[in-house]
């Protein structure tokens, strides 16, 4: 599936509209920093599988995120990286087979309106991105016009390029309930590595494994639910909440997983391991500007400024 | 006023816990402090989300530590009761419904369930106002207190695929609307010709956490007039601004 994200649609979480947005926000980044764009533009997220891309007219894109094996006019591109496309040509995506979520921008953003404040969509309300829904065989997407575009191959440097594993470490900061889980509850929860299930969408990664013991019950009152919160059900078996959850919900959360981490948890697919350690405020926000920094050193050595807006 | 807790939610959240039960007291001191930091701190903040009990505030790691604003919270708290709660008003929404027939097909099952007639239910449903404790599950969708247990009703056995837009309905203690079409088990008793959630609206949601809804049974006939105003743009909502109550 494949859909047209931004960095999300902030400012009505308290009428119960979702934030939404990209899930991978690294790779989304840096995929307009090589396209030259503003950092947040609206890009084509595709998961799992990629689609197939016919350029009428000449045009500069980045691709990010998973490795989808992409061709431009039938050779191999190189991910995470910009690059000229000359008219007539068909950039083509396949299957992922580093990660699951890949990213193209295209240089000076794709046109669509913003809906809400945001170009990001949200399928279940049918709002944003190409009317709502998701891209689909013959869509036409229109690019922003640009007065002048680059034209030389812009490779992120290595050192800024993330390896994927089926083993992942996500940090989190405990809380908002972990005092409604017993010591061997959240002992578990912290030394045990959980599998993603194939029930792993925008929404929610479920995890299969150990289950987690609860002081009386999974209820609580229904409050705030955000991206990164682990939820534990009556089921005892984490379920991590992504882009497009419920702003509210009703089962009691342990922890919150960072956002720098989140989106590492975006590339993993269904039969990954994930485990959980628990990190400090401090942690959480020197790994934030950490993030920043490295995207301040792919800015750095990217193209020179271009001329794009929407 | 129960001990207030402040919760870490990731690097970029906080919840500000008033109690752990439905009151609509706690509910308003939630309200308020909502509005004083949405007024007080739009740069630190990005949004607030409150719920039955407890306010979500999201705020800028990059721009104010956890530790500076869990003091600033605490300070606005201190004031919370007497000067917030003095000038303190919120909104009652009427929302017309036209009540049994095609736009409410369970409101003869409630009426028997509850021993009573259907117009003594929609009597009791449109009594009183209801407060909106918060708002959640999809865009919109209200999450309301203050129904009589007289028209209680236990949801469908089996949900329905889809539910229209408008349709007000009855589950278990609660009552609501559908703001967008969904699949659901509410007991379905009527529907309101307003639009609850309009995306393209300067404002694109009808009501807020903290407001009130006063459901006002309208005949059938007048449904699709109304209908026609609300999807023209001609109908102003019936909005009264009222002192909180519950404080």
């Amino acid at each position: 599936m494949s859909t047209i994200q931004d960095k999300g649609r902030t400012g009505y979480r308290a009428f119960g509209m979702p934030i939404s947005g990209v899930m991978d926000r690294y790779a989304f980044t840096m995929a307009n920093i090589l396209a030259g764009n503003e950092r947040d533009a609206a890009v084509v997220e595709m998961t799992m599988c990629g689609g197939r891309f016919q350029f009428p007219n000449e045009a500069y894109v980045a691709v990010c995120g998973a490795d989808m094996q992409g061709t431009l006019n039938g050779k191999k591109i190189k991910n995470w990286s910009g690059f000229y496309i000359p008219a007539n040509s068909e950039l083509a995506f396949g299957y992922a087979v580093g990660g699951c979520r890949a990213y193209l921008a295209f240089c000076g953003g794709i046109a669509v309106p913003q809906a809400m404040g945001s170009r990001s969509t949200y399928l279940r309300a049918e709002l944003g991105g190409l009317e709502g829904h998701a891209l689909q065989s013959e869509d036409v997407l229109e690019i922003a016009r640009v007065e002048e575009l680059p034209w030389k191959l812009n490779e992120l440097a290595q050192s800024l390029v993330p390896r994927y594993t089926n083993d992942l470490r996500l940090r989190v900061i405990m809380g908002p309930q972990d005092d409604l889980f017993t010591e061997d509850g959240i002992a578990t929860f912290l030394s045990r590595a959980y599998a993603v299930s194939t029930r792993n969408d925008r929404m929610a990664y479920l995890l299969e494994g150990a289950t987690i013991a609860h002081k009386t019950g999974a209820d609580i009152v229904s409050d705030a639910l955000c991206p990164g919160a682990v939820q534990i059900p009556g089921s005892g078996t984490p379920i991590v909440m992504m882009a497009d959850c419920q702003t509210t919900g009703g089962y009691a959360k342990i922890a919150t997983v960072i956002g720098p981490d989140l989106a590492k948890l975006a590339q993993a697919k269904a039969g990954d391991k994930v485990s959980f350690v628990s990190c400090s405020d401090a942690e959480a926000v020197a790994a934030l500007i950490a993030e920043k920094k490295s995207y301040e050193k792919a800015a750095s050595v990217s193209l020179s400024k271009i001329n794009a807006s929407v | 006023m129960q001990k207030i807790r402040m919760l870490k939610v990731g690097e970029q959240g906080l919840v500000v816990e008033f109690g752990t039960e439905i009151d609509p007291a706690v509910n308003a001191q939630v309200h308020r402090l909502a509005k004083i930091l949405t007024d007080e701190m739009p740069e630190q903040i990005v949004e607030v989300v409150p719920t039955y009990r407890s306010l979500m505030v999201y705020f800028d790691p990059l721009l104010i530590s956890r530790e500076s604003l869990q003091d600033d919270i605490a300070r606005y708290l201190a004031g919370l009761e007497t000067a917030a709660a003095a000038s303190d008003t919120t909104r009652i929404i009427t929302i017309p419904v036209s009540y049994g027939g095609e736009f409410g097909p369970d409101l003869e099952f409630v009426a028997q369930h509850n021993s009573l007639t259907e117009d003594e239910v929609v009597a009791i449903h449109t009594s009183t106002p209801y407060l909106v404790y918060m708002i959640g599950f999809t865009p919109g969708f209200p999450y309301l207190g203050g129904m009589s247990e007289r028209i209680a009703t236990p949801r469908l056995k089996t949900p329905r695929v889809k539910i229209p837009a408008g349709a007000v309905g009855i589950a278990g203690k609660q009552t609501g609307i559908y703001p967008i079409e969904s699949p659901g088990g509410w007991q379905l008793i009527g529907r309101t010709p307003l639009t609850v959630f309009d995306p393209s609206a300067k404002s694109p949601f009808l009501f807020a956490a903290g407001d009130y809804l006063q459901f006002a049974a309208i005949k059938a006939e007048e449904y699709g007039a109304l209908k026609e105003q609300v999807v023209s743009g001609n109908y102003a909502p019936v909005v009264r601004n009222v002192a909180r109550t519950g404080a």
